[in-house]
């Protein structure tokens, strides 16, 4: 234990000394490690037994709008004939159905609606709290400022669920450092990630976390939505995030209505002209 | 084509700026990729909001006509990375921007660089390469 820690500890003043993340360990309004910083994150001590709480980073993947969209797209499984029909009714600024700013309708931009799940850990998984409970483990995203709740009190999914922007979940652990989540019950408003990939509510989604040492958590995301896709495909394929120091602040980045109201006028407006 | 000509010195400038991550949506198509101009102009409104982030200026083309422009960016955490922020100016501050204006002619156009009355100059975004010439059918 002491060499876990020891191990860890060390690891995070390497990160220290090569990286200006004292902004993130002192500071207000971090934004998130740069690509370099994320990079040289060196490799943590042993992972510590069913714990995956802490202040997570989701680097440069974790973005999940220009970057591995050639990945998403070779992963994302084909549709089924009501999956095409969904997805063109669905007008995104990414991916391979991108069209031009003026006709994008994506409803998180474009309306302010909520992400939803499980959009949340596909676009703009920056920065996550892991935070557990006896019953729960809480997921608090700086994206939309939003949280999840994950019961891990032994209860099942419900039945037939209310559909609902973030579904209902369940984890378990799989063994002694991978959290297996289970979550259906999704609103079928929501699009699976920013490339207009649409979902139905009888969408199931599975995450499993992997802590594989004390630094680095791996996130894989599978989608099971045989109405729209012939088969289960991994939207997240082992993504690390890098552990922070407890003192990171992050930025609030929340997509209210108003000021996305405020872009459509002052910016998309123009771009419909001529 | 009328951005030149509303421009009295087009400068091209090519700039490098750290690999931070960039999000929101983009869209295909819509702005002129490869092309640069850079304009000196007045502060009208800067809008610090997601999505995207946007400067409204006014600047004057060849022909003394002052126009408003609007120059879009991406959103405020990743601006805040590249040292941009909230209160970096304000209405009536004179400001020098590179801009990767619309195709479609409209004072609309991405935000690559602005330098601000101080004389610092900051990297929005990378400019885009040209997009290949569509090929004959």
């Amino acid at each position: 234990m002491t060499r876990s820690l020891l191990g860890g500890a060390a690891a995070l003043a390497a990160v220290l000394a090569a990286a200006p993340i004292g902004r993130a360990q002192q500071g207000w309004n971090f934004t998130g490690l740069t690509p370099a910083e994320f990079k040289a994150m060196p490799p943590g001590g042993p992972a510590p037994r069913r714990d995956i709480s802490g202040m997570w980073d989701g680097g440069p993947a974790g973005v999940g709008a220009t970057g591995q969209q050639a990945e998403r797209a070779a992963a994302r499984a084909p549709f089924t004939p009501l999956g095409e029909q969904m997805a063109r009714e669905n007008r995104p600024g990414n991916g391979p159905r991108r069209v031009a700013v003026a006709e994008i309708n994506d409803p998180l931009s474009t309306l302010g609606d909520p992400a939803g799940f499980p959009r949340l850990v596909t676009f703009e998984l920056r920065g996550v709290q892991i935070v557990q409970t006896p019953a729960q483990v809480l997921m608090l995203y700086l994206f939309e400022k939003r949280w999840r709740a994950i019961w891990t009190d032994g209860r099942s999914l419900p039945a037939n669920p209310e559909p609902r922007w973030y579904g209902y979940s369940v984890g378990r652990w799989e063994d002694d450092y991978t959290l297996v989540v289970e979550t259906v019950g999704l609103d079928d408003r929501t699009w699976i990630d920013n490339d207009g990939d649409p979902h139905s509510t009888d969408l199931r989604v599975t995450e499993r976390y992997r802590r594989v040492d004390q630094t680095t958590l791996e996130l894989t995301v599978t989608i099971d939505d045989p109405k729209i896709y012939t088969k289960p495909w991994l939207v997240r394929n082992r993504m690390p995030l890098r552990l922070l120091p407890p003192g990171a602040d992050w930025m609030e980045m929340i997509p209210s209505a108003s000021e996305a109201q405020a872009y459509q006028r002052a910016v998309v407006s123009q771009l419909k002209g001529k | 084509m009328r951005h030149r000509q509303m421009v009295g010195g087009v400068v091209l400038a090519l700039v490098l700026a750290p690999g931070v991550p960039m999000s929101g949506h983009h869209g295909a198509d819509t702005f002129a990729t490869g092309t640069q101009i850079t304009l000196k102009g007045t502060v009208t409104e800067w809008i610090w909001a997601n999505p995207h982030c946007f400067l409204r200026f006014d600047a004057k083309d060849d022909t003394g006509t002052v126009r408003n422009w609007v120059a879009e960016t991406q959103n405020p955490v990743s601006m805040t990375a590249r040292g941009l922020s909230r209160s970096m100016v304000k209405a009536g501050d004179p400001v020098t921007v590179t801009i990767e204006p619309a195709k479609n002619g409209e004072p609309v156009a991405r935000l690559l660089t602005v330098t601000l009355p101080d004389g610092r100059t900051l990297v929005a975004a990378n400019p885009q390469p040209a997009a290949p010439a569509p090929s004959p059918q």
